[in-house]
């Protein structure tokens, strides 16, 4: 009986029209194990969540839970089947009370507040509104919540991050009890110290294929980032890192910026002419900094300086007077999507504060036809910037600044879900601007492009700068290894 | 202490409401039990369509076609009435409201469609069954139908229109508001993802709140039915005083937050408003004018205080 697992999932693939997010994953879990899921960024690990607990349907592959082909259509049949999942986002309602949240999801009471008590969460009243309640008492009532409802299987996905460290000591300890009770438990996190406290075995997700199944032993972290990186294409050549240009005043300089609660000590400093990269696993406070460094959020402390002096936005206008460019991961959110190519790419010509008044359409179109020359964007679609590639319009949004010049410039995730060939034509053109006398940051989830493109690399851990890395030693060994926290140990 | 932040628009609205029924007061001596029965029966099509309007955007949606429903039932009430009198035309509206609300909410959860578009479309599909059913204003209603909202109880300061409202609140809305249906509601209204992983269906709880919403625009219907005497299939002046009684009433657009009594005190605020200016000799062209400078008043005035709450 007990040779049966709670859940085995294999073969599991999911496609999202052409994109394969996984091809072959799959898991075992038995009894009372505790199974951390490991992968890097864009590995699939969160599509595989999704289809465990109902959210998302397989395209192909089978889900048996205790040996019975299951059917997790929506997130109730999968609790209904015995799998309870705690998102990485808190799932309980912002506008109703704990009392209200608890009825709607059919919880039992007492053992929702035995369990809050014994995470550690004393003064919670059932009357309390949730949008009252600060994140960190959220993320527990939504673990407590999930105990209360006696799952076979629990599904734990970055449920740590927002934790301060004495509650997620209570954490790992409720959840190693109840896995010795028997519960089968699968641990997502980015946190090595916490997996080799908790997990009994890790399973490595890699290209949306589970590539290898660990036993967690001394040494298995060194064996894990080197199953999550696998052989990867190649991607063009390495930069050589050009002699590094400390001398002189900064373009950017940060000192202990901070925005609470994900960002807590950010300091660097940014010269023209460099490419810096950032390095950092999601959540880690990557967003919150450059939404400081862009004016769009004001810091909660530190200080911010452009040519040396201080500089504090309250409006992105600001930052954008001081020659500071974003440009923001998402693609929709920095292009007109209805308009043309040409309208997009000389956006910034128009968009001066107080110039409303008519454009210089001749010096507009000698900018544009050079910045499309120069990024070879394939313009047969350029009545509507929607209708062009994801690559190509990420083109786009760079062209942009290589028309009009640029000082500073924060390139957030540049590359992110476009090919091969325009990830190749997209690093010149980074190294180029730098060139041009440009400091760049740089933030990309994907590590392999930190020797091509940048200068040197910050990695960011848990809010705070944890590491600074020249571009000759930045193999991605050493990347995720920092990128981890690995090296704050050392 | 939540308590108390929860029920201070309702508060407020109440006070405002006093201060306006004794401004009219001082100024029209004569206005009394007679002026305050003839409001409140002014104001019965308005409060349905309001609380119609109020259910959907709690539940995160929107519905802009409340007043063709509302006429709708009007003509059907009026057409039933010719032939049979009773109790049984009533309840016939009242299905055929609960069914037009619940085509809209599955047209939307089906469709995928932007609840704002669907319902525009079927603003106008309403509107073309009610002049279907009955093309130009005609029909009749019967007199114990027309009673039960004209004159006042024993208490001549309480009309009947008035209890009419209150009846609905208490016997269809606070019961639903403690059942699993009403919380579902205001959870999707609230965060519509983190509803679905609490293992709400979203789908039927859309439906479900849509068919509310008809179901009180067929009161809505009943009650201009009855106010009139006859059956009107064009559509009146519903739309935009109910969405601006749901917004006055502190109901937040976008979903979650709020309730019925609010936006049902602000009808009678914004309908007092009116007869203020009205007494006042204020150029009608200016009134609503006024009324919308107001209102714009309000709500900003509430905003500030909220955000003024959120910060400590």
């Amino acid at each position: 009986m007990s040779d049966i697992p709670l859940l085995d999932a294999s073969g599991v693939a999911k496609n999202f029209g052409a994109v394969k997010a996984l091809t072959d994953a799959k898991l075992t879990l038995s009894k009372g194990q505790v199974i951390a899921l490991m992968g890097a960024n864009g590995a699939g690990k969160s599509t595989f969540v999704k289809i465990l607990t109902g959210a998302l349907k397989p395209t192909a592959g089978r889900v048996l839970i205790r040996g019975q082909e299951a059917r997790v259509g929506s997130p109730a049949e999968a609790q209904r089947s015995g799998l309870v999942p705690v998102y990485q986002e808190p799932s309980l309602i912002p506008d109703l009370n704990v009392a209200d949240n608890l009825t709607l999801g059919n919880t039992p009471v007492q053992a929702f507040r035995n369990w809050v008590e014994e995470l550690g969460i004393e003064s919670l009243k059932l009357t309390d509104m949730i949008s009252d309640l600060p994140l960190a008492t959220l993320r527990i009532l939504d673990l407590a919540r999930a105990l209360a409802a006696q799952p076979d299987v629990l599904l734990l996905d970055e449920m740590t991050a927002a934790l301060p460290t004495d509650l997620v000591d209570n954490v790992l300890k409720t959840v190693r009890k109840q896995a010795d009770a028997g519960m089968g438990v699968i641990y997502i996190s980015h946190r090595f110290t916490e997996i080799s406290d908790l997990c009994d075995n890790a399973t490595v997700l890699r290209d949306g294929c589970t590539v290898g199944e660990l036993p967690i032993e001394p040494g298995v972290e060194d064996r894990a980032v080197e199953l999550m990186l696998g052989a990867k294409l190649a991607l063009g050549k390495r930069h050589t890192g050009v002699a590094l240009r400390s001398e002189g005043t900064p373009q950017l300089a940060a000192r202990g910026l901070a925005s609470a609660p994900k960002l807590s000590d950010v300091s660097f400093d940014l010269f023209a002419g460099e490419v810096l990269g950032v390095v950092a696993l999601e959540g880690q406070g990557q967003d919150e900094l450059f939404d400081l460094l862009a004016g769009i959020t004001p810091p909660t402390g530190g200080t911010l300086s452009v040519d040396s002096t201080v500089a504090s936005f309250n409006h992105p206008s600001d930052a954008i007077a001081r020659g500071i460019t974003y440009v923001p991961g998402n693609r929709t959110d920095a292009l007109l999507l209805q308009r043309s190519v040409r309208e997009n790419i000389a956006l910034p010509f128009a968009a001066r504060v107080g110039d409303w008044g008519p454009l210089n359409r001749s010096m507009e179109r000698d900018r544009v036809n050079y910045a499309i020359e120069k990024l070879q964007i394939d313009t047969r679609a350029q009545d509507e910037v929607q209708r062009l590639s994801g690559g190509n319009q990420q083109k786009v949004t760079i062209a942009r600044w290589i028309a009009k010049g640029v000082k500073t410039l924060l390139l957030f995730d540049p590359t992110r879900g476009i090919d091969v060939r325009t990830k190749r034509q997209i690093y010149p053109l980074v190294r180029e601007l730098a060139e041009q006398g440009a400091a760049v940051l740089m933030y990309t989830s994907e590590l392999e492009e930190i020797p091509l493109a940048c200068d040197r690399c910050m990695v960011i851990f848990n809010g705070r700068v944890v590491d600074m890395i020249d571009a000759k030693d930045a193999d991605e060994q050493t990347l995720m290894r920092a990128a981890y926290g690995l090296t704050e140990v050392a | 202490m939540t308590q108390m932040k929860k029920h201070a628009w309702v508060i407020s609205l109440a006070v405002l409401l006093a201060v306006l029924l004794a401004l009219t007061k001082i100024i029209q001596p004569g206005f009394g039990a007679s002026g305050i029965e003839s409001l409140a029966r002014a104001a019965l099509p308005f409060g349905f369509a309001t609380s119609g309007m109020a259910v959907v955007i709690i539940a995160g949606g929107i519905d802009l076609s409340v007043a063709s429903m509302m006429a709708v039932c009007a003509v059907t009430t009026a057409v039933l009435m010719e032939r049979i009198a009773g109790v049984p035309a009533v309840i016939i509206v009242l299905l055929a409201g609960v069914a037009m609300g619940a085509i809209n909410g599955l047209l939307i959860v089906l469709t995928k469609v932007p609840d704002i578009v669907v319902t525009l479309a079927m603003l106008f599909v309403w509107e073309g069954v009610a002049l279907l059913i009955l093309s130009s204003p005609g029909g009749s209603t019967a007199d114990w139908l027309q009673g039960t909202i004209r004159g006042s109880l024993i208490f001549f300061w309480l009309p009947k229109a008035f209890l009419i409202i209150a009846m609905v609140l208490a016997l269809l809305w606070w019961p639903l508001q403690r059942t699993k249906l009403g919380l579902s509601i205001y959870a999707i209204g609230s965060d519509e993802l983190a509803a679905f992983r609490s293992g709400i269906s979203i789908g039927p709880t859309k439906v479900a709140a849509y068919a509310i919403c008809g179901l009180f625009c067929a009161f809505g219907g009943l009650s201009l039915a009855a106010l009139t005497g006859i059956g009107e299939p064009v559509p009146g002046p519903y739309l935009m005083a109910s969405i601006a009684a749901v917004v006055l009433g502190g109901v937040v657009l976008g979903g979650g937050k709020g309730g019925l009594l609010g936006p049902l005190l602000a009808v009678f605020v914004l309908r007092i408003i009116r007869t203020l200016l009205t007494l006042m000799a204020v150029d009608p062209n200016v009134t609503t004018i006024v009324e919308g400078v107001i209102m714009v008043g309000v709500v900003m005035l509430g905003t500030a205080l909220t955000l003024k709450g959120t910060r400590k």
